[in-house]
């Protein structure tokens, strides 16, 4: 296990590499310069401007600084918003995303994981059809559609619930959560029904039915752990999505999280903003990608006995 | 025996081929079936909307704004007094190119990188897909993000940055295709008879793993379409004047508490054509009795 681990810690390594020297010669290679479009600055100010971003630098010099701000945990200073830098504006956007992203997950897996049970329970049954029929939708409703639609129904036309905002009034994080949530509910539930339909048919499960074990206690202790592999190992590439999920969702609901800061500088074009963001989110995503190996291995014994037991 | 009745036989023998037989298959899944239809529909009316749409493109009607549903505009128009049905059908024209035009680009990249990691094999194909592994843990909607920012926002960026994400997958199945095909009889054959690879992977691997590429496309479509909107919505995809579903539901959504159906009927083009792909990707998947082609 600890050898699973180890080869997958160092395979992450030129990942996050890859990443950071494409985002970097990326924004720099980038045309028009940051300071470009304002206007009113001299030629004097602008040199200035260049110095104190180290932009007057040969590439490969900027290149190698910023990779040791870097290694400092520097993301250096927004081009947009003097005086802040990257580090300031993720810290505060950083938390809402991450909570927003949260309870999107827990809104997929406890629907999405039930309903991926019970449609497994009897396969090619109303009680199969019907949420797989309801993942299907949830996997064609794109949340750019969902979110407004909700809004217009539980927001404007019922008025049950705020449509904007983020902690400012009771329930306003509950339309968002569910938005982001639910395409993933739709995708958990049909991977947890595919993984709990190959357990529920292995001999073991025969042989706990044929001791007379009652149906809750074949599903929760003896299949759940097996059937929800598949979904654990998508707990990773769904954390990526979420984060991206966020963009539109956070637009939607006037959330000011990460998301809605990036989609700004990428309009801003705030290079520093948009590189500094890049790497944050891709070392996120890739550390969550190997959680999430790590714990569906982990969740395997097969695997677990492939790589040295323990 | 006479030959007639020695013809007779031979044509009652005949069996099915696999297509004959994924077709018959197909077609008692209805869901497939009706995915199939709406989609040639939609193909066709995108195909000759020039012709067909009721009123032109830019035709505006300042004094009508935005009205609901009537005789005149089926599905009304927007706060311009353009007519929606005419939006939605020209939206549907680049939606549904970019859908294809950027899946083919995927389509073209994986098969051909699959097929030669699979088929050249060795240190070859494991720095080949050592580097497909490399790029499957980058996240990829911040990469598009951050080239819109880069190249500018263009549609010729749009098909080939999404081509470049969704050919991963192709490529992963694709190998594992030709690693099997490449153990068979035909193929050494093949080899002994003197082809050069890239005749032997085009004219005799690939069209043996047509099954899966089939599957694998009609399935990239629809999130290559998601993927479109995606931008749209956000405002970094399809620029006006031209417009797509993505950019119509994200004009929807600014004015839905006056003018709901500016939202709902681009909408519903879209959940319909995204529904009809997966469908028929599903259908297909079992007709060609395709595994492992997604999830």
């Amino acid at each position: 296990m600890w050898r699973f681990v180890g080869m997958r810690l160092l395979q992450a390594i030129p990942v996050i590499l890859v990443v950071i020297t494409v985002t970097f010669f990326l924004v720099r290679v980038a045309p028009g310069g940051p300071f470009d479009g304002e206007k009113a600055v001299t030629r004097e100010v602008k040199a200035a401007l260049e110095a104190q971003y180290k932009l007057d630098l040969p590439l490969f010099q900027q290149y190698t600084a910023y990779l040791g701000d870097l290694a400092q945990g520097d993301l250096g200073p927004s081009f947009k918003y003097p005086g802040r830098s990257v580090n300031e504006l993720i810290a505060a956007g950083f938390p809402v995303t991450a909570e927003l992203g949260l309870y999107a997950l827990l809104v997929a897996l406890g629907i999405g994981g039930l309903a991926g049970i019970i449609a497994a329970l009897r396969p090619n049954t109303a009680q199969d059809y019907i949420p797989m029929s309801a993942a299907m939708i949830g996997i064609c409703m794109p949340s750019f559609l969902l979110g407004p639609l909700l809004v217009l129904v539980f927001g404007i036309h019922l008025d049950w619930l705020p449509v904007s905002g983020w902690g400012d009034i009771p329930g306003d994080k509950i339309l968002p959560s569910i938005t982001l949530g639910a395409g993933y509910a739709a995708y958990i539930a049909r991977l947890g029904r595919a993984g709990m339909l190959e357990v529920l048919s292995q001999d073991y499960i025969r042989t706990a039915r044929a001791k007379g074990l009652p149906q809750w206690q074949v599903v929760l202790k003896h299949s759940l752990r097996g059937g929800m592999i598949p979904v654990v190992a998508f707990l990773g590439p769904a954390f990526a999505g979420l984060l991206a999920g966020s963009f539109v969702v956070e637009t939607i609901f006037q959330i000011p999280g990460l998301g809605r800061f990036y989609v700004q500088a990428a309009f801003n074009r705030d290079y520093t903003m948009i590189l500094g963001t890049t790497v944050f989110l891709s070392v996120l995503i890739v550390f969550f990608n190997l959680l999430s190996d790590i714990l569906a291995a982990w969740m395997n014994p097969r695997l677990r006995a492939q790589f040295g037991g323990q | 025996m006479n030959t007639e009745a020695i013809v007779d036989i031979a044509r009652a023998e005949q069996g099915t081929s696999l297509w004959q037989d994924a077709w018959l298959r197909l077609r008692k899944n209805h869901l497939a079936v009706l995915g199939l239809a709406i989609l040639v529909v939609f193909i066709v009316i995108a195909l000759l909307t020039p012709w067909i749409a009721p009123y032109s493109y830019q035709q505006q009607n300042l004094e009508l704004g935005a009205s609901g549903p009537s005789a005149a505009h089926w599905l009304g128009t927007d706060i311009f007094g353009r007519d929606l049905m005419t939006q939605i059908m020209y939206g549907g024209r680049v939606s549904l190119a970019v859908g294809f035009i950027a899946t083919a680009v995927a389509l073209l990249i994986g098969v051909t990188w699959g097929a030669v990691a699979g088929y050249v094999g060795g240190r070859t194909d494991a720095v080949m897909m050592r580097m497909v592994d490399i790029l499957y843990a980058l996240p990829f909607m911040i990469f598009i993000v951050l080239l819109t920012v880069v190249f500018g926002r263009s549609m010729l960026l749009l098909f080939l940055a999404i081509g470049a994400v969704e050919w991963l997958t192709m490529a992963r199945i694709m190998r594992g295709q030709v690693q099997s095909l490449r153990q068979m009889e035909f193929v050494e054959a093949a080899v002994s008879l003197g082809l050069s690879p890239a005749t032997l992977i085009f004219r005799h691997l690939v069209p043996n793993a047509l099954g899966p590429i089939i599957v694998y496309t009609t399935l990239t479509i629809p999130n290559v379409m998601l993927l479109e909107a995606f931008l749209s919505f956000l405002g970094l995809g399809i620029q006006p004047p031209q417009t797509s579903w993505g950019l119509l539901i994200s004009y929807g959504a600014e004015t839905m508490e006056e003018y709901p159906w500016l939202l709902i009927f681009p909408g519903v083009a879209l959940t319909l054509a995204l529904f009809s792909l997966n469908f028929l990707g599903d259908g297909l998947r079992d007709a060609l009795d395709v595994r492992g082609a997604k999830d």
